[in-house]
């Protein structure tokens, strides 16, 4: 179909491509003068920490004091969603929606993965109403509810990323960010995911998630 | 909905307010630009506003647009990537195979290709490449994927050396970003083994996950060789691509032959496709240019089309933006973001803002918006005189040169737009330019304001401004010979468009955003579900749907182009832009697209879906499927 083959028509092109690699060698192994500028030299975990993980003080429902930071996120496998018990809208199907995940982790879920729902009204959300909840709704064993002072759970939901840039829209707490977030805190891997897809894929996910810095290539020489 | 319009005037009004303040005390424009407290668009530093400027900065951490330290443009010359060498098959070791080498290497506990595993998990006897024995493989390239922890995207010694991940020339040799140009012709299938030689998780810098699925993007493959999504595979592992190197309909027997001389492509990319981790992937450096050449379009502006030659006159030019952490110096990426990801610093293949000096004559430029959610809008502009309007042409729209060229500004004074993923290749005749307007030097801008990963404000920003700038043409030296064509010359013909196949049935696409979950359909992303399948070697209408004012999304399907017959009910007609085969689609504020696409050759499974990568990190994706004699009827899948 084609007249022309590819090598005889590289080989036509001599040693033009040459001159990119000359400029690609500058492109790395010069060091600028470091002096001119303070940079700090700040490890990338501890700036997602600052960024995203306030060490906020937190209640469970369980009536359980904790650091968000230091209890429940530091060197853990961490799921993290939003919730309010009188929510009508999107809580009930994503928190039936995560019991389904919760279960087809089976066991994994409080040995090395953890479950947290941050209430959105701390306000009316107290340990108890948030204990009320979790039993409506046959929560296992790993999974905390959380509540605390308003503008620190002000400050956690919009530092996870629980929000939206417009202002009137993110008012709305009965249209709140569905999404569930995952993160393997010492491993700096994080994403989401919607909170209403299927039940078996969450859980899929969340196990790459977890389990996937891990895998047996992580710690051998690649080849 | 027409949250953007309530929204903005009074976001405008704050900042302009700020503004002046700030401009009272003594500070223009330019300056408070260049300190990063104001950004690219215009506005004072989106956040904290004056409190960032109060307290002397954005804190270490803060990457977020207007952040970014201060840079200089224009100090360091465009790099282009060097061109990947390839070698006849049987050099290869092991030898490429029909079906994936998943012996156990003993020094991983993995199999040793990464072929055959679907979301992680080995499927023994699966993803055996089709047509393999029909098409032998003839040459083979091969290039490994690595960090690079002494990356410079400027010479200026304040800014410190950058981490990134990239491809290599295959050897010890370090990766770049964009990674070597893979260039090829349709003369023999090919493999390419890409190696997964990435760090550790936890050695990530900050973001990227090393485990990646490489995506030949544009280009007609089976779904084992595709990059798909879900096929993604782990350090310490290779997986072979293997390309039948055939135009589009080789197994249909209702595609006349000499129709496929209208199915050739010309700048394609490769990028990783990783589910739920695109996004930091790619803006971390996984992408690189591909580009294929025929009897037609030959890379030598002395035969077939005439266009410039290859590489002297013929340069890609990948666009990214990036945010600086304004603590540490290094790119960052925002690991909590779902809106959304603009940068505030523009490099073009890994340079920031960089100069090109161009002889006087015709050239060929192939942009490449890389990402992760900009749109932009091209101009060229004569600092020297910014309210000259300068011409250039649109030769290919995507992978594809159009039936002719369409010259831009347009009649009422529009650049050529892309979106993510979107290609143009564009001729600049800087012979011209020189002669008839004086330039000499010339500056590639986007003009199109973004403020945030949602959608442009559709504002044109005025010409002339530093930091809109991608590359500083100079024109160096007198007029040279140009043998290549004149796309002024109202006769200038490429490819004719494929006939329009006839559909045997439409489905409709909603793509939408509800409790800040990205959908189609309602639904989400799910490596496990094919959403509907089609018939192998059939057409069909789709038509794709946004109902938001407030959001824009380009939008992907593999395996094929398609063509756009109508937007918002206007037939798209010759002479436009969009008059051609394309793989990316700009879903914009309350539109419909109605396209005409065909499923030839390949069966299994495919995507479509957003490429704003944080959307599509966020589910806004969907797979179907390919088989012979489906007969799925569902409109709304």
């Amino acid at each position: 179909m084609t007249a022309m083959t590819r090598r005889t028509w590289l080989a036509a092109l001599g040693l033009l491509p040459a001159a990119g690699l000359v400029s690609w060698a500058e492109a790395s192994g010069k060091s600028p003068n470091k002096e001119t500028h303070a940079w700090q030299d700040i490890p990338p975990r501890e700036l997602i920490r600052r960024r995203h993980l306030p060490d906020v003080a937190l209640v469970t429902h369980e009536g359980k004091s904790v650091r968000f930071y230091d209890d429940l996120i530091k060197d853990k496998k961490v799921v993290i969603n939003c919730v309010y018990t009188r929510c009508q809208g999107i809580c009930v199907p994503v928190t039936a929606n995560l019991v389904r995940v919760q279960k087809l982790l089976g066991d994994r879920v409080g040995r090395d993965i953890f479950f947290y729902s941050i209430t959105l009204k701390p306000e009316e959300d107290g340990p108890a109403a948030l204990e009320r909840y979790a039993a409506l709704h046959g929560v296992g064993p790993g999974w905390s509810f959380l509540t605390g002072k308003p503008e620190d759970i002000e400050k956690l939901r919009t530092m996870l990323g629980f929000r939206y840039a417009d202002p009137a829209e993110d008012a709305d707490k009965s249209n709140h960010v569905g999404m569930i977030r995952m993160g393997n805190e010492p491993y700096l891997r994080w994403s989401a995911c919607p909170g209403q897809a299927a039940a078996a894929w969450i859980a899929k996910d969340i196990l790459l998630e977890m389990d996937g810095p891990t895998r047996p290539a992580a710690t051998a020489k690649s080849g | 909905m027409h949250l953007l319009k309530s929204r903005v005037p009074k976001l405008w009004l704050t900042a302009r307010r700020n503004r002046q303040e700030i401009i009272k005390a003594g500070l223009n424009r330019r300056e408070l630009f260049k300190m990063g407290l104001l950004t690219s668009g215009g506005y004072l530093v989106a956040k904290s506003g004056l409190s960032a400027w109060a307290s002397g900065g954005c804190d270490a951490g803060d990457c977020q647009l207007g952040c970014s330290p201060p840079t200089t443009p224009f100090i360091d010359p465009l790099r282009i990537p060097p061109i990947l060498p390839s070698r006849p098959v049987t050099d290869l070791t092991p030898a490429p195979q029909e079906c994936p080498n998943n012996a156990i290497n003993p020094a991983t506990g993995l199999p040793f290709e990464g072929r055959g595993q679907y979301n992680g998990v080995l499927r023994p006897g699966t993803d055996c490449f089709q047509f393999f024995r029909r098409f032998p493989p003839e040459d083979f390239f091969i290039t490994r994927a690595r960090e690079n922890t002494r990356f410079r995207i400027t010479s200026d010694p304040h800014i410190p050396d950058q981490t990134i991940w990239g491809f290599n020339l295959g050897g010890n040799d370090p990766a770049i970003t964009p990674g070597p140009t893979i260039v090829d012709t349709y003369d023999g299938a090919r493999v390419v083994r890409r190696f997964n030689e990435l760090p550790p998780q936890a050695q990530n810098g900050g973001f990227g996950v090393p485990e990646i699925s490489t995506h030949f993007h544009n280009f007609h493959d089976a779904p084992e060789t595709d990059g798909s999504p879900c096929r993604f595979f782990f350090r310490g592992q290779y997986y072979d691509y293997y390309r039948t190197m055939q135009t589009a309909g080789f197994d249909d027997p209702n595609t006349d032959p000499a129709e496929r001389q209208l199915e050739f492509q010309s700048t394609l990319w490769y990028h990783d496709h990783r589910v739920g981790h695109t996004a930091e992937n790619v803006y971390k450096g996984l992408l690189g240019f591909e580009l294929l050449f025929n009897q037609f379009d030959t890379g030598d502006e002395t035969t077939g089309f005439r266009l410039p030659s290859f590489p002297q006159f013929d340069i890609p030019l990948a666009l990214t933006d990036k945010l600086i952490d304004p603590g540490t110096g290094k790119i960052c990426f925002d690991l909590f973001g779902l809106d959304g990801l603009i940068g505030d610093k523009l490099l073009v293949n890994g340079v920031l803002q960089p100069f090109f000096e161009v002889q006087k004559r015709r050239y060929r430029f192939r942009v490449l918006d890389g990402g992760p959610s900009r749109f932009y809008e091209l101009f060229l502009t004569n600092p020297d005189n910014p309210k000259q309007s300068i011409p250039y042409f649109v030769i290919a729209n995507d992978g594809n040169l159009l039936p002719a060229p369409v010259r831009f500004p347009t009649s009422s004074g529009s650049g050529a737009r892309i979106s993510v993923a979107e290609r143009v290749d564009i001729i600049i005749d800087f012979k011209a330019l020189a002669r008839d307007l004086g330039v000499k030097r010339l500056w590639l801008e986007n003009r199109l304001e973004q403020v945030n990963g949602r959608a442009p404000t559709g504002k044109i920003l005025p010409a002339g401004r530093p930091e809109n700038v991608l590359v500083e043409f100079r024109l160096v030296g007198n007029a040279v010979r140009d043998n290549s064509v004149d796309p002024a010359d109202p006769t200038v013909r490429f490819y004719a468009l494929p006939p329009r196949p006839t559909p045997r049935i439409t489905r409709r696409f909603r793509f939408e955003r509800g409790n800040g979950q990205w959908q189609v359909n309602g639904r989400f992303m799910d490596c496990d579900e094919i959403r509907f399948t089609v018939n192998r070697n059939s057409a069909e209408r789709w038509i794709l749907e946004n109902n938001s004012g407030g959001w824009q999304h380009p939008i992907h399907i593999h395996l094929e182009e398609f063509q756009i017959v109508r937007r918002n009910g206007q037939l798209i007609q010759p002479g436009d832009v969009e008059f051609s085969r394309k793989d990316v689609v700009r879903l914009q504020f309350n539109e419909k697209i109605e396209l005409l696409t065909r499923f030839r050759d390949f069966r299994g499974d495919y995507p479509m879906h957003c490429h704003n990568t944080i959307h599509e990190d966020h589910a806004m994706m969907l797979l179907w499927a390919v088989q012979d004699d489906a007969n799925d009827n569902n409109t709304r899948p």
